[in-house]
C-alpha cells in the first residue's frame, strides 16, 4: 500500500495518469485545469513517461487530436474545464460515436457570462447527452482513483466509451490534501496494456466517421443507448476489482447516515463532504436525515438511486446549474423522472446552489433542511429555489 | 477625489477599475498608455471608438478602456469585431488582446478578417506566452524558449506574424516594443488612421512567467533588451522579420498599402449586379 503524501490534487491527476502509462496528452490552457497538464508536461519532458504531449491551438484541437491518438490505438488523456469543455461540444459527441477510450478530466467551472473562473456544474450539465460515461469525484483520493478507474472502464471491450471524470473546480483542483497514489507497477496489474478493439491500421484499412443516412442513423442511436446503458455491469465490476486490489471502494451511488433517514439531502461532487459534516451535526440533535449522492452520472444508475432514497420522506435535491426557464435544475428533473409514478416516492423539495464559486455552508444546509421539513409538515411544494441570491429568489437584486 | 494633476490618459481609463492586474514590468499597461495618447492624436472621439478583447492578460485591457468595449470570449474578439464593424461602418473597432488569443485559439479569425480586409485595427501584445494561465507555450514562444509545457524549451517553430499579417491581406503591418513608446504610439495613430485591415505586432516583457522561466531578468531588463537589440528598418520584407529566442529584431512599419476593404467590395459587386436597385447599407443608426 502506497503512503500517503501531502499534494495539490491537480498534481497528483497528472500522476495518476502517468502512472496509466498514457501515450498522448493533447491539451490547452484554462484555468482552474491547468495544472494537470503542466506537470504532464514536466512529466513527459523529463522522459518519466513515453508519451506525445501536444500543445494543441484550441480544445476543439485538443479532443480532435485525441480522437485522432486514439484511432491510432494510443491511450489517450486530455483536461479541460468551463469554455474548454463547450469548445469542445461537437467533437464530444464524435468521441463517443466513434467508440474512442479516452479519459478527460474536467475541473468543474462556470460558463461564462459574466465570465468566471470558479466553480459550478454548469460546464458538464450542458454536456450531458454528449454519450460519454460521466464519473463524479468528491475530493482528490476519489478523484485520482477515479482517473485509474476511467481508463480501465473506457478501455473494457464490452464498453469502448470515452469517459469524463469530474471534479470540483478550485476546491477540489487546489486543494493540498493527504492522498495514496498508487505506483505505476501496481496500476499495471491492474490495468493491463491498451488492447484496441479497432483502430485505424493501413494494413486492414477501415473507414472511421463516415455518413449516417435516415436508414441508419437511428439503430446507430440505439447502439449509443445500449452501449452507454449497457457500461453499468463492467463499471461495478471494475469499481470491485479496483477496492480488492486498493482496499478503496465506490459504488456508482454513495449513501450516508441514510438508515432510517425521513429527509435526504441529494449531492454531486465536492459539497458531499460539507453535506456529511452537516449531516453528523444534525444526527446529533436527534434528526433523521442521511445522505445520498452520485458517484456516476451516466449512465445514470437508476436502481441504485431507487434503492438508497426508499423509506426516505422527502429528497432536498442541491444542483448547480439550472436551466432559466426550466423546471429546475438538470439532477432534480432526472431524479423526477426516474421516480414518477414509485408508489410512496418521496417529495421532492428543489434548489439551486453554489453558482460560480460561491460556496455552500451550514446555514444554507440548514434552510434547505427547514423548507423540506416544512414540505413534510404540509406546507406546498415549492417550485425550484435559488438559494443565496441577494434579495431571494425573484426578489430585488 | 483630490485635485492634484491628473495623468493625461487618464480620462480613456476606467480609474474606478485600478489598481488594473497587471504584474509589475509587465508592458501592456506601457501599450495602453501609447493607446490613450493614439486615440487624441487620431482625433477618434470616444463615442467612436469601440475596443474588444478576447480573454488572456492582454485582453483585460477591455475592462479598462473609458470606451464602449466588449471583452469577449477566448480567441473570438475578431470574430465579434467582424460583426461590429460590419454593422456599424462608421465606428472605429479596435481589437486589443495577447498571442495566444489572437494567434493560437483565435487563430482562424485573423486570417479571414484580414483576407476580407475589415475594417479593423488589431494591436496584438506578443510577449511570447499564456500569462493568464501559468506561462504555457503558445504559438508565438521562439523555438527553444522555455514555458511551462515545454520545461526543456520549445521545439516547434513560431509564427512571423508580419509576415503572416502581409500574406493574408493587411494594409497596414507594423511591429514596435514597449521600449519604443513614441514610435508605437504613432504607428498606433496611423494605424487607427487607416481604412482597412491593420495590424500592430508591440513585443512585451513578461517578467513573472515568461522571462523568471528564461532566466531573463526582470521587467526592466526586457526593455533594456529590446532597446540594445532591435533594429528600426522601414520598409523590411516581412519574411525576414521572423524571431528566434532573444534573438536580434527587426521592428518598424512593413506594410502600408491600400486594397478595397469587405464593404468597398460588397457594395461593388452589389451595384454591378443589380444596378440602381441596390442601396447600400450604411449601418446600424
Amino acid at each position: 500500500m502506497a503512503q500517503r503524501k501531502g499534494m495539490e490534487v491537480s498534481i497528483a491527476i497528472a500522476e495518476a495518469a502517468s502512472a496509466c502509462d498514457v501515450d498522448c496528452i493533447a491539451a490547452y490552457p484554462i484555468t482552474p485545469q491547468t495544472h494537470v497538464v503542466e506537470h504532464l508536461a514536466e512529466i513527459v519532458a523529463e522522459g518519466e513517461l513515453d508519451a506525445e504531449f501536444i500543445p494543441v491551438e484550441s480544445e476543439h484541437a485538443a479532443l480532435s487530436a485525441c480522437i485522432g491518438c486514439a484511432a491510432a490505438g494510443a491511450r489517450t488523456f486530455t483536461a479541460t474545464s468551463s469554455q474548454g469543455l463547450a469548445l469542445m461540444h461537437e467533437v464530444l459527441f464524435i468521441a463517443s460515436a466513434l467508440r474512442m477510450p479516452m479519459v478527460m478530466v474536467v475541473a468543474n467551472r462556470a460558463l461564462s457570462g459574466p465570465i468566471n473562473i470558479w466553480n459550478d456544474h454548469s460546464d458538464v450539465m450542458t454536456e450531458r447527452d454528449v454519450g460519454w460515461l460521466q464519473v463524479f469525484a468528491e475530493n482528490g483520493q476519489e478523484a485520482v482513483d477515479l482517473v485509474i478507474l476511467a481508463h480501465k472502464i473506457s478501455e473494457d471491450h464490452r464498453v469502448l466509451l470515452p469517459i469524463m471524470v469530474h471534479f470540483d473546480g478550485f476546491i477540489v483542483s487546489h486543494m493540498i490534501e493527504p492522498l495514496s497514489l498508487p505506483d505505476r507497477d501496481e496500476v499495471k496489474k491492474f490495468l493491463p496494456n491498451f488492447v484496441p478493439a479497432m483502430r485505424l491500421d493501413i494494413d486492414n484499412p477501415i473507414s472511421m466517421g463516415p455518413v449516417g443516412m435516415p436508414t441508419v442513423y437511428t439503430e446507430a442511436k440505439m447502439v449509443a443507448e445500449a452501449a452507454v446503458r449497457g457500461s453499468y455491469g463492467p463499471i461495478v465490476e471494475t469499481f470491485k476489482g479496483f477496492g480488492d486490489m486498493f482496499g478503496r471502494h465506490y459504488r456508482p451511488v454513495e449513501t450516508y447516515r441514510s438508515e432510517d433517514a425521513e429527509i435526504m439531502m441529494v449531492t454531486m461532487g465536492s459539497i458531499s463532504e460539507t453535506a456529511m459534516t452537516w449531516v453528523d451535526a444534525q444526527r446529533e440533535r436527534g434528526e433523521k436525515v442521511g445522505l445520498v449522492r452520485f458517484r456516476l452520472w451516466r449512465p445514470l444508475p437508476i436502481e441504485d438511486f431507487k434503492n438508497a432514497v426508499r423509506g426516505a420522506k422527502a429528497l432536498t435535491v442541491i444542483d448547480r446549474h439550472f436551466s432559466p426557464g426550466g423546471p429546475g435544475g438538470p439532477v432534480s428533473a432526472e431524479i423526477k423522472q426516474v421516480l414518477y409514478g414509485t408508489a410512496d416516492a418521496p417529495q421532492i423539495v428543489e434548489f439551486v446552489a453554489g453558482l460560480g464559486g460561491r460556496d455552500i455552508n451550514m446555514e444554507d444546509f440548514d434552510q434547505m433542511y427547514g423548507k423540506t421539513k416544512a414540505v413534510l409538515a404540509g406546507a406546498p411544494v415549492p417550485p425550484f429555489e435559488l438559494i443565496q441570491v441577494r434579495g431571494g429568489h425573484h426578489g430585488e437584486i | 477625489m483630490s485635485d492634484a494633476p491628473r495623468n493625461p490618459v487618464e480620462k480613456l481609463l476606467r480609474t474606478e477599475r485600478m489598481p488594473h492586474i497587471w504584474c509589475p514590468g509587465c508592458g501592456i499597461g506601457t501599450s495602453v498608455n501609447c493607446f490613450a495618447r493614439a486615440i487624441e492624436q487620431a482625433d477618434i472621439p470616444y463615442d467612436k471608438l469601440h475596443v474588444v478583447s478576447g480573454i488572456g492578460c492582454s485582453g483585460r485591457v477591455a475592462g479598462y478602456v473609458n470606451v464602449d468595449s466588449f471583452h469577449t470570449t477566448h480567441g473570438r474578439a475578431i470574430a465579434f469585431a467582424t460583426g461590429l464593424s460590419l454593422s456599424r461602418p462608421s465606428a472605429k473597432v479596435v481589437v486589443y488582446s495577447g498571442d495566444g488569443d489572437l494567434f493560437a485559439i483565435g487563430g482562424n479569425h485573423f486570417i479571414h478578417a484580414a483576407r476580407r480586409n475589415i475594417d479593423m485595427t488589431v494591436i496584438c501584445i506578443n510577449n511570447f506566452t499564456y500569462g493568464m494561465t501559468g506561462g504555457q507555450v503558445t504559438p508565438t514562444t521562439p523555438l527553444t524558449a522555455k514555458a511551462s509545457t515545454s520545461p526543456y524549451g520549445n521545439f516547434e517553430d513560431s509564427f512571423n506574424l508580419p509576415n503572416l499579417a502581409e500574406a493574408c491581406g493587411a494594409v497596414y503591418v507594423a511591429r514596435w516594443t514597449i521600449y519604443h513608446v513614441r514610435q508605437l504610439t504613432r504607428a498606433m495613430t496611423k494605424a487607427l488612421s487607416t481604412k482597412g485591415f491593420s495590424f500592430l505586432e508591440v513585443l512585451a516583457p513578461c517578467p513573472t512567467l515568461y522571462q523568471r522561466r528564461n532566466k531573463l531578468g526582470d521587467g526592466v531588463a526586457m526593455v533594456q533588451f529590446f532597446k540594445d537589440h532591435s533594429t528600426i528598418k522601414n520598409g523590411a520584407s516581412t519574411s525576414e522579420v521572423g524571431l528566434g529566442f532573444q534573438s536580434d529584431m527587426i521592428v518598424g512599419e512593413f506594410v502600408d498599402r491600400q486594397r478595397p476593404t469587405f464593404m468597398d467590395n460588397y457594395n461593388a459587386r452589389m451595384k454591378e449586379v443589380l444596378g440602381d436597385s441596390f442601396v447600400p447599407f450604411e449601418g446600424i443608426k
